[in-house]
């Protein structure tokens, strides 16, 4: 069945010293020996190769989401520095002659005019501009998908807290890449976009109206924002980026990989292919799948088509202005916010129709940003972890997570509110007072119905392992009696059901001075929320009881602890 | 004497039409667009007293119609029959429907040739559906209720060639109708229900009575605000988005960011998660 080389990283027998073993060369590596050993004799780069070379990747379709991100990212570098050599980021104002006729002869930024340059005039310039924003919008979705597995299967704890947290600070900055990105054409549609940010800005008490100014160089628009935009999105935050994806990249070789529980597989091992050769040629002809279906879709579907919505002019607003889809779920906050939400207070207006949301945003943010170090405070589990959850194993972090995804996706799709009305016959009122009801209420329906269904499911496990799968063969005993025939689990299956973790509540305990601490009150308490509700995984004793009198049990046993 | 800006803009409006009317085109009760435009800057300049007078004129001139009278007798008889349930028997209006004197013949035009009316259902704005009359009954109809009182007739067909200025008319479609209607003329949201319909495949003559009338919940936009010539462009770039599709590809229903974000969840990333799914397989 499993076919993969089974590597143990810590104890390596490796392609690279067979490599050194005492063989014949063919003529051409004579040439690629001797070039090797003159590299390395200067950079000494053969411990760095030997180490990377034999990283070892775990198959499983879900541990390649955050190459998707990766090689989407090189994919937007690639086109991004196409569009440069033809974008101009200037305000200055221009009368556009370009051969889009609906357009001829309308007054417009530079920034507009060499956008729609591009997109008409240049050769391939329309195609790498749909490449890049095609790309952008994937990227932040892998981002996204990467995020949740790792998430949901607690890939983040210990020792991977830190590298949770720079993914996080990677997400935000593609965030802010995409912003930056979207504002840059200066046609209709970007223009609204920075309006509501601007307004966004403004409406943060004392200081709103100054970052504000600084930020457009006085009054919004102003002609100064469109080439501040630019340096930030082509230099300031690619840098960051590709420093943090580096130190992403360096934490994920030297905390190594995860991986599902399996046979053979424990806590110290990492069983997978390595990197050299097996892994970098599929990862390498993967790049160029994704890379090919990025063009794909950027040849055949538009994006933005800036044409239509025209350069900026701060009167217009169009219909179904939304942001991308990585911003729309501020877009929605705002939209849900009630309107007329605001107070004088001594002169001066707040407006919590504005404010809400963004303390809304900031707590769903923060709390991703920060989730594996509150778990771990709450477990209080100083052990390393790198054999994966399932993510009913893990009920209460299961369902959490589905609270946060449930806020995410019912502020996400009020962004949508209009075209929700439109295409499915609604109001536009009553949307977005559901959208408002779902956004309050929804994170406690979904984790409440989460949890239970892990629960559910756990127990249902429980049943396997002690009784084995249903057979739906009925057989008569010698005394009368029915039972159905359970198949016993292959120790296989057994395994994978059986190892997980098990976490019950804290006990409150005095510290080494005999003091109860109020943080310790807290920790025990949030502690019996994660925990109080479990089922335990099925102990060794357990089974063999269960092998004993198998058709005696059918509902008794120790069943879960409540 | 003191009015308000927008009131002079109006009657000023009104009264040179009705003037060219008179002047110009008594024989096909059409009028003509430089007549009006002209017209219209004299309106600007006369002075208050002036006004009076002519708009008298106007008021004096407007039977003149090309509708016999047996067509608005054979009209009025479809309106009885069709609308005076929801209008009244005199078109005077009731509380289930507006009052149709003074909206015009383009009105009818608009609201009947576009299966609009009759109306199926009170809701929060009559719903396109198959026409219900044939063209004759429609002008009938319109002859009858603009007999009723004066309002603005059925466009001159040289506004509704589509051979304008494409990038004035988008330039004004933008300011004037893309909040409601998308950039793109893709439709959008009203409140409670109401909305703006999409306008592709809507004919010239439609959208021109549309602006000029305002039917449902949409603004109008008189001849001062729009000039016909203006209209006319604006037809123009309707008529161009629906000839010339996208230059990028597939439009996704030119709806904007949510589409294109829904289309890169669903089949981008689709894609690319089965290819995953794929790659990792082991092979049997």
């Amino acid at each position: 069945m499993i076919t993969t080389t089974t590597t143990t990283e810590s104890q390596p027998t490796s392609y690279a010293e067979q490599g050194n073993a005492p063989v014949r060369p063919a003529k051409g590596m004579k040439f690629m020996g001797a070039a090797a050993n003159y590299v390395d004799e200067r950079t000494s780069i053969s411990g760095l190769v030997k180490e990377v070379g034999r990283k070892i990747f775990p198959d499983h379709w879900s541990f390649m989401l955050g190459e998707v991100a990766l090689y989407s990212f090189v994919v937007i570098l690639l086109s991004g520095t196409f569009l440069t050599f033809f974008f101009q980021p200037s305000m200055a104002e221009v009368t556009y002659n370009g051969s889009y006729v609906p357009l001829k002869g309308i007054d417009m930024s530079a920034a507009m005019q060499s956008a729609l340059n591009i997109s008409f005039d240049i050769r391939g310039g329309l195609l790498f501009r749909q490449i890049h924003h095609w790309a952008a919008l994937l990227f932040i979705a892998a981002i996204g998908l990467h995020m949740l597995r790792i998430y949901f299967t607690g890939a983040f704890r210990k020792p991977r807290e830190i590298n949770w947290f720079i993914g996080f600070v990677l997400f935000i900055l593609a965030l802010a890449e995409g912003f930056t990105g979207y504002s840059l054409p200066d046609d209709l549609l970007s223009g609204n976009g920075l309006r509501i940010i601007d307004g966004m800005v403004k409406g943060i008490p004392v200081i709103g109206v100054w970052i504000s100014y600084l930020l457009f160089g006085g009054e919004f628009p102003g002609t100064a924002v469109v080439s501040r935009l630019y340096s930030l999105h082509i230099m300031l935050l690619p840098a960051l980026l590709i420093a943090m994806l580096g130190a992403h990249l360096l934490l994920l070789i030297i905390n190594k990989h995860t991986q599902f529980a399996g046979p053979g597989k424990t806590n110290n091992n990492v069983v997978g292919v390595p990197v050299m050769p097996v892994f970098a040629a599929k990862a390498g002809g993967f790049f160029f799948i994704v890379f090919g279906v990025i063009v794909l879709i950027a040849s055949l579907f538009t994006i933005n088509p800036i044409w239509n919505y025209g350069p900026y002019d701060p009167s217009p607003v169009s219909a179904g202005t939304q942001p991308d889809w990585y911003i729309g779920f501020a877009d929605g906050a705002l939209r849900l916010a009630p309107p007329h939400w605001e107070v004088v207070w001594g002169g001066y207006t707040v407006s919590f129709n504005i404010l809400v949301p963004i303390v809304v945003l900031m707590g769903l943010l923060a709390t991703v940003a920060f989730y594996p170090f509150i778990e771990g405070w709450v477990t209080g589990d100083k052990r390393e972890h790198h054999i994966l959850d399932r993510p009913r194993n893990a009920p209460t972090r299961t369902a959490i997570g589905a609270a946060l995804m449930t806020l995410y996706a019912a502020l996400w799709a009020a962004a949508s509110s209009d075209l929700m009305a439109t295409h499915f016959k609604l109001s536009l009122n009553q949307v977005i007072h559901v959208m408002q009801f779902l956004t309050v209420i929804g994170p406690f329906i979904a984790f409440w119905i989460t949890k239970r269904v892990c629960l559910a499911l756990q127990k249902k496990d429980r049943e396997i392992v002690l009784h084995g799968h249903e057979s739906g063969r009925i057989v008569r005993l010698p005394g009368g009696e029915y039972i159905e025939v359970h198949e016993p689990l292959t120790d296989y299956e057994r395994w994978n059901l059986v190892s997980y973790n098990e976490y019950e509540p804290l006990m409150v305990r005095p510290n080494a001075r005999g003091v109860v601490t109020p943080i310790e009150r807290i920790r025990a308490s949030v502690s019996g929320f994660f925990f109080e509700d479990r089922i335990s995984p099925v102990t060794k004793a357990e089974i063999e009881a269960a092998h004993h009198d198998s058709h005696a049990e059918i509902d008794g046993g120790p069943g879960g602890k409540h | 004497m003191k009015i308000s800006p927008s009131a002079k803009l109006a009657s000023s409006a009104t009264k040179g039409a009705r003037k060219s009317v008179g002047a110009k085109s008594k024989r096909t009760g059409r009028r003509s667009p430089l007549a009006t435009v002209s017209l219209i800057v004299v309106g600007l300049l006369t002075t208050g007293g002036a006004y009076a007078l002519f708009t008298s004129t106007a008021t004096a001139e407007t039977s003149t119609s090309s509708n016999s009278q047996a067509t608005v007798n054979e009209g009025k008889k479809l309106f009885a029959a069709n609308c005076a349930t929801c209008h009244n028997v005199n078109g005077s209006g009731t509380e289930a429907g507006p009052s149709l004197v003074g909206v015009g013949e383009a009105s009818v035009d608009f609201q009947v040739g576009t299966g609009r009316m009759p109306a199926a259902a009170n809701g929060p704005q009559a719903l396109k559906k198959p026409v219900q009359f044939t063209n004759e009954d429609i002008q009938a109809m319109a002859a009858y209720v603009a007999s009723l009182g004066t309002g603005p007739s059925e466009p001159e067909t040289k506004y509704l060639q589509a051979n304008g200025d494409t990038a004035k008319g988008a330039e004004l479609f933008r300011i004037n109708c893309a909040m409601c209607h998308n950039v793109a003329g893709a439709g959008g949201a009203l409140t409670q229900g109401k909305f703006a319909p999409a306008l592709k495949g809507v004919t010239s003559k439609h959208i021109y009575e549309a602006m000029l009338t305002g039917p449902q919940n949409m603004p109008v936009f008189n001849d001062l605000n729009i000039t016909p010539q203006e209209k006319a462009d604006i037809i123009t770039y309707l008529k161009y988005l629906e000839k010339n599709p996208s230059p990028g590809g597939f439009e996704l229903g030119n709806l904007g960011p949510v589409s294109e974000g829904l289309f890169i969840w669903i089949f981008g990333l689709g894609a690319i998660v089965a290819i995953t799914v794929w790659l990792t397989a082991r092979s049997n």
